[in-house]
């Protein structure tokens, strides 16, 4: 009996890549679920398309690249990029667009580059900007938060939703009802002092601390955040760097809540794709730095460029811009921030030659 | 409470150890055999000191330290050596080494051995031979020689004694703690005093220990050493990392805990250095936990070196069938056996049978998502993620830069990885990858070095070849214009000389002389072709094939000759010319210039008139003004001229010429002289030489010169000469009647005797004659030479060779290669002729 010839170690733990997929998907609940009390049915339909699209095409890539498809398939990373994806996409979105997206993350940010582990891209985001620049219309269009509905207008209900995202299941047009979000109507603002826009808008007037629905939805990816954190999925470097610069960033261009303001730094904390974007998008390994001082780099430029974008470039929401811009400079940011190893004076440099 | 630092990243595995604690250490029966490998330690293997068919007693040494690094090996009971020979021993690789194959008589007789009774009455010195002796090396995995270790040469500030035991399922010190603790407290106090009774002593001891915590507690009431417990995490037992959790320090990379004052024993060892010191008993036996689902009885035995790991499980109730892998070693670091047939080693402390349920085959790997788990169980702070994907595209500059070599292979990236990678493999093989770069870095480097220095010493040696042949030449030139000037008085007894002479004299000969010499030339030659064709047939006839081969040869070098000479003839007739034009008085030459100078002027002048543009103007004025310079030039040169031309070129004053002159006017002067008077010269010149020679080996001496050796034998060669010069003029006194008077031998000499020439002389008269030959050869003329030559020089050698392989001399070999040498030379040479003609 042929004894086996391994390396050491031997043990192994028990922890795989689909666990932690699976772990991050079930941290996403708690936001999906806030998604459709507030926004109804349309991120969930998001969801499914997106991830039908997304796991159809990757067993498709790995059948051209003769994986076994079981194998890749199994390890989440697909379903994990269209889920994330179709919570970025706002809801009641035409179906067409969730589908080019998640074709595009999944095709081109994904597997063009290699594959799960390969790709410098965070896909879901490449699918949300190639999105947001060619069909802006549509991706600006957020349905109003429910509670926000016009009197005798009736949410539109799962059927009904799913005939706003695929017009040619109903007769006639069903049209759903958009409202401004609330980083929109900052952007928009003329001349009102926020105080008096608070008042002014219900967005705002009927909510506690950042727009209705908005704030809650942010509070909800925070405690899924908050689970992954708790289960060391990731490390808090990145997430915790993010929201506290922009936070920074808010609070200094607060100007005392002027016509002039940017929004207050609660605000900006919990709307639009902030919490989303700080727990299941920045910490994105694949495509983040890989020291813990890196991670701090890097989260922080993120907030950084999130609220220049948000408060001077031409986009209301820019988490998923600022995303892609660091993944950029996360290589560069690798080469210098590697940590100081054991029995060494100094941490050293990537690029340096012999000691 | 003392304080403990943080174990940076670190893992959980299961422990898996209380499966081994249930029943104290055992004592196995003893084996069959006993196959000790001679080399069971980091260093030099030891040398042996049995033979096979000899009978040993237990302890008694097999092998004895060889080199510094190294320690010896002993019987481990009595009972006959019956083989040394190669067999598979415990090493990842799997591979076979030397080994002692000891036949037990079950006798179990010790050897005659005593402890030291008051260990501190020795030298440590005297205690770390005894443990060297001892064959002790490290048992808590590296098996480093433990009297190296101990023999630090830095002040060791702190002592740290290793009982963490991180691995899991081992336990063979925990039970060594709990049963041996005296010795274990005995053997660290002799560590102290080895290594100068540091400050510090500190036991260091994970908290799933309390049994042997409990059980070492007691002993240390009223000494020094204190026993620190920490959380249990792997791999805090790692040396770097166990001083780290205990002192906080770190050692610096690349070196050794001594560089901190720090030195760090395994408790095992202690406990073997306890033994061989106080009781004289040699590390012959080892704490080896046996464990693992695929035994049915897990616990600690105190195993005999040597005994197979067969034995071990045997009495375990091993079922090899439920058992995937046999490591020995821990799950984390130990590596796999491929056969039970290896026996226990000193770093034997686990033997590991798993089933396949507890240490499942690995799952395929899946690929790095960049988690950054790794990173976080990194006890090295290193990123373990990186350096995969660096040692995957094998970039070694990005991983030293990476810190690689900071990798201790604790395996705790690995076991946290969630995609299943065995990163610890990529390691190990890119860090053999780096070292085998770096030695074949070195390999060729030197390489490159050798040949530097090869081509340095060629073109050095080539410089001096060209100096030389300049200088030759030189002296060539310089006797030719003597000859040619003094054709008359042209000192020299040698014929070879004149000869020479005469020849550059030729040149000189007029056109017609020339033509009627090479016509004689040509006839010459043909003459000579008919008689070699005809000798050249008759061997053919008689058929002889190195002969026709010689006279082939003989007939072509005829006819080239006869080739040579009709061109030369042809030649004459342009040559003739060009020499007429050579040969022009300076005077006359001067002359054409200045009209041919006069003429372009007149004509500028014509031209300056003649231009209509300003620029052109200028630059032609400017011309006219240098022509009219070089007028001037010439005409002054021209008045000169009748003065200087009529003067022989004066002899440039050239040392080589110089020394040709002296080595001349000796030579004549010698043959001019009496032998008596040339003794007498002799001995006078040979007293100077040794004069000199010894105020030069003086020097040599003073200033310890390599040369000091080669001057004294000159110097007792001249003082032979010396002496000889002396008997034969005290001869020749006795002979004359008159001592070596000057200018009273002629009478007395025998006429017969020829006038002597001078060897000096007769040599450098020989070089100029052939430096002037040469020099007035064509390059055919020189080849032509070079063939014959080297024919004749075949034919010497050839016949040397015969002579040599009759006598069956020791030399045919040289001679062989160099005749063929010749040969291609020869060949070659040609060769080289052929294409000239060609």
């Amino acid at each position: 009996m042929a004894l086996l010839k391994l390396t050491s170690p031997h043990a192994h733990a028990a922890q795989n890549t689909a666990a932690v997929m699976r772990l991050v998907l079930l941290a996403t609940l708690p936001g999906l679920l806030a998604l459709t009390a507030f926004f109804g049915w349309g991120s969930l339909i998001n969801i499914l398309i997106a991830a039908t699209v997304a796991v159809s095409l990757e067993a498709l890539v790995m059948r051209l690249r003769q994986r076994p498809l079981m194998f890749y398939l199994g390890d989440y990373s697909a379903l994990v990029t269209a889920v994330l994806l179709g919570l970025a996409l706002p809801p009641l979105a035409p179906w067409w667009v969730v589908v080019i997206g998640s074709s595009f993350a999944i095709l081109i940010a994904k597997h063009l580059y290699g594959g799960l582990g390969y790709n410098p891209f965070n896909p879901a985001m490449v699918g949300y900007v190639v999105l947001l620049i060619s069909f802006p219309v549509q991706m600006t269009a957020w349905p109003a938060p429910l509670p926000l509905y016009p009197e005798g207008v009736t949410a539109p209900g799962f059927w009904e939703s799913l005939q706003i995202v695929f017009p040619l299941l109903s007769p006639e047009q069903v049209d759903a009802v958009t409202a401004a979000t609330p980083l929109d109507t900052f952007k928009h603002n003329s001349g009102l002092l926020v105080a008096q826009l608070y008042q002014q808008t219900p967005l705002f007037s009927r909510a506690h601390w950042a727009g209705l629905g908005w704030e809650w939805v942010n509070l909800a990816f925070l405690a899924g955040g908050c689970l992954l954190l708790a289960r060391r999925v990731f490390t808090w470097h990145a997430p915790v760097a993010m929201l506290t610069s922009l936070g920074l960033c808010a609070a200094l261009f607060y100007d005392s809540g002027s016509s002039a303001s940017h929004g207050s730094p609660l605000m900006h904390l919990l709307s639009g794709g902030t919490m989303l974007g700080a727990f299941f998008i920045v910490t994105d390994p694949v495509t983040s730095a890989t020291s813990n001082r890196g991670r701090l780099i890097y989260g922080a430029l993120i907030g950084i460029l999130t609220f220049i974008i948000r408060s001077w470039g031409s986009y209301p929401d820019a988490v998923a811009f600022s995303v892609l811009l660091m993944n950029f400079a996360a290589p560069l940011i690798d080469n210098y921030t590697l940590p100081r190893t054991y029995g060494h004076q100094k941490p050293r440099r990537a690029t340096e030659k012999k000691e | 409470m003392r304080k403990i630092w943080d174990l940076v990243g670190g893992v959980h595995p299961p422990e898996n150890k209380h499966q081994s604690v249930q029943l104290p250490i055992g004592h196995l029966p003893l084996p069959d055999k006993l196959v000790i490998p001679l080399n069971q330690h980091i260093g030099a293997p030891p040398k042996l000191l049995v033979n096979a068919g000899d009978q040993v007693l237990k302890g008694q040494p097999l092998a004895e330290p060889h080199g510094m690094v190294s320690v010896g090996v002993h019987a481990p009971t009595s009972g006959t050596i019956t083989d040394i020979s190669d067999y598979p021993i415990p090493h990842p690789s799997g591979m076979s080494a030397r080994c002692i194959t000891l036949l037990p008589d079950n006798r179990d007789q010790w050897i005659d051995h005593a402890g030291v009774a008051d260990f501190r009455s020795y030298s440590p010195a005297k205690l770390l031979e005894l443990i060297r002796e001892a064959g002790i090396a490290g048992l808590g995995g590296a098996g480093f020689p433990s009297a190296v270790k101990l023999s630090a040469r830095k002040p060791i500030s702190t002592l740290i004694i290793n009982s963490t035991e991180c691995e899991p399922y081992i336990t063979a010190d925990d039970m060594l703690m709990r049963e041996h603790p005296q010795e274990i407290v005995a053997g660290i106090q002799i560590l102290a005093y080895l290594l100068g009774e540091p400050e510090e002593i500190l036991i260091g001891i994970e908290d799933n220990k309390p049994e042997a915590y409990e059980a070492l507690q007691p002993w240390l009431q009223g000494t020094n050493i204190e026993l620190v417990e920490f959380p249990t995490r792997y791999p805090s037992g790692g040396e770097k990392q166990l001083i780290q959790i205990l002192t906080g320090k770190e050692v610096p990379s690349g070196g050794l805990p001594a560089d901190i004052g720090i030195v760090c024993q395994n408790v095992g060892t202690t406990y073997a250095i306890q033994r061989a010191v106080c009781h004289g008993e040699p590390l012959i036996s080892r704490v080896t936990t046996v464990t693992g689902r695929a035994c049915t009885i897990n616990r600690n035995y105190q195993a005999l070196i040597g005994t197979s790991i067969s034995h071990l499980l045997k009495h375990n109730g091993y079922d090899p069938q439920h058992c995937a892998r046999l490591i020995m070693g821990g799950p984390m670091m130990g590596f796999t056996l491929t056969s039970t047939d290896v026996p226990v080693i000193k770093t034997t402390n686990c033997i590991l049978a798993p089933s396949r349920e507890e240490l499942p085959a690995p799952p395929p790997a899946q690929p790095c998502i960049r988690c950054g788990m790794c990173a976080e169980a990194c006890p090295a702070s290193l990123l373990p993620q990186q350096l995969f994907w660096y040692a995957q595209s094998q970039n070694h500059e990005r991983l030293e830069a990476h810190n690689l070599f900071d990798c201790i292979e604790c395996g705790a990236c690995s076991y946290v990885c969630p995609s299943n990678i065995p990163l610890v493999q990529y390691y190990r093989a890119a860090k053999g990858e780096i070292r085998k770069q770096a030695q074949e870095k070195i390999k060729s480097d030197r390489a490159r070095a050798r040949f530097e220095f090869q081509q340095a010493r060629k073109e050095k040696e080539e410089a001096e070849k060209a100096a030389k042949r300049e200088a030759r030449k030189q002296a060539a030139e310089q006797a030719r214009a003597l000859a040619a000037d003094k054709p008359g008085t042209a000192p020299g007894p040698d014929d070879i000389v004149k000869a020479a002479m005469a020849r550059a004299a030729e040149q000189k000969a007029s056109p017609e002389e020339q033509r009627a010499r090479l016509e004689r030339g040509v006839a010459r030659a043909e003459s000579h072709l008919q008689t070699v064709e005809q000798r050249l047939q008759s061997i053919q006839r008689e058929g002889n094939g190195q002969q026709i081969e010689q006279a082939r040869a003989a007939r072509e070098d005829a006819r080239l000759r006869l080739e040579d000479s009709r061109h030369k003839l042809t030649e004459l007739g342009t040559t003739s010319e060009v020499m007429e034009r050579v040969q022009a008085s300076p005077r006359a030459a001067l002359e054409k210039k200045v009209a041919s100078l006069r003429e372009r002027i007149t004509v500028t002048e014509q031209k300056i008139a003649e231009a209509d543009d300003d620029n052109l103007k200028a630059a032609l004025q400017s011309g006219l003004a240098k022509q009219l310079t070089k007028l001037q030039e010439a005409e002054q040169q021209l008045s000169e001229a009748p003065e200087t031309a009529p003067a022989t070129p004066a002899a440039t004053s050239d040392a080589a010429a110089a020394a040709i002159a002296r080595a001349q006017a000796r030579a004549a002067a010698m043959g001019s002289l009496s032998e008596a008077d040339k003794l007498r010269e002799s001995i006078i010149s040979l007293e100077g030489r040794i004069e000199k020679a010894k105020a030069k080996l003086d020097e040599a001496k003073a200033s310890e010169s390599e040369h000091v050796d080669a001057l004294q034998t000159g110097l007792d060669k001249l003082q032979q000469k010396l002496l000889t010069e002396r008997e034969k003029c005290a001869a020749f006194a006795g002979q004359a009647q008159a001592p070596c008077a000057p200018r009273q031998q002629p009478a007395a000499q025998p006429v017969a005797e020829p006038p002597p020439r001078d060897a000096a002389s007769a040599a450098i008269a020989r070089a100029q004659a052939r430096a002037t030959e040469l020099a007035n050869m064509s390059e055919q003329d020189k080849l032509r030479e070079t063939v014959s030559s080297l024919h004749s020089r075949l034919h010497k050698a050839r016949v040397k060779l015969r002579e040599a392989e009759a006598e069956g001399s020791e030399h045919v070999d040289a001679l062989r290669t160099a005749a063929e040498k010749l040969q291609t030379k020869l060949a070659a040479a040609e060769q080289q002729l052929a294409e000239y003609h060609s």
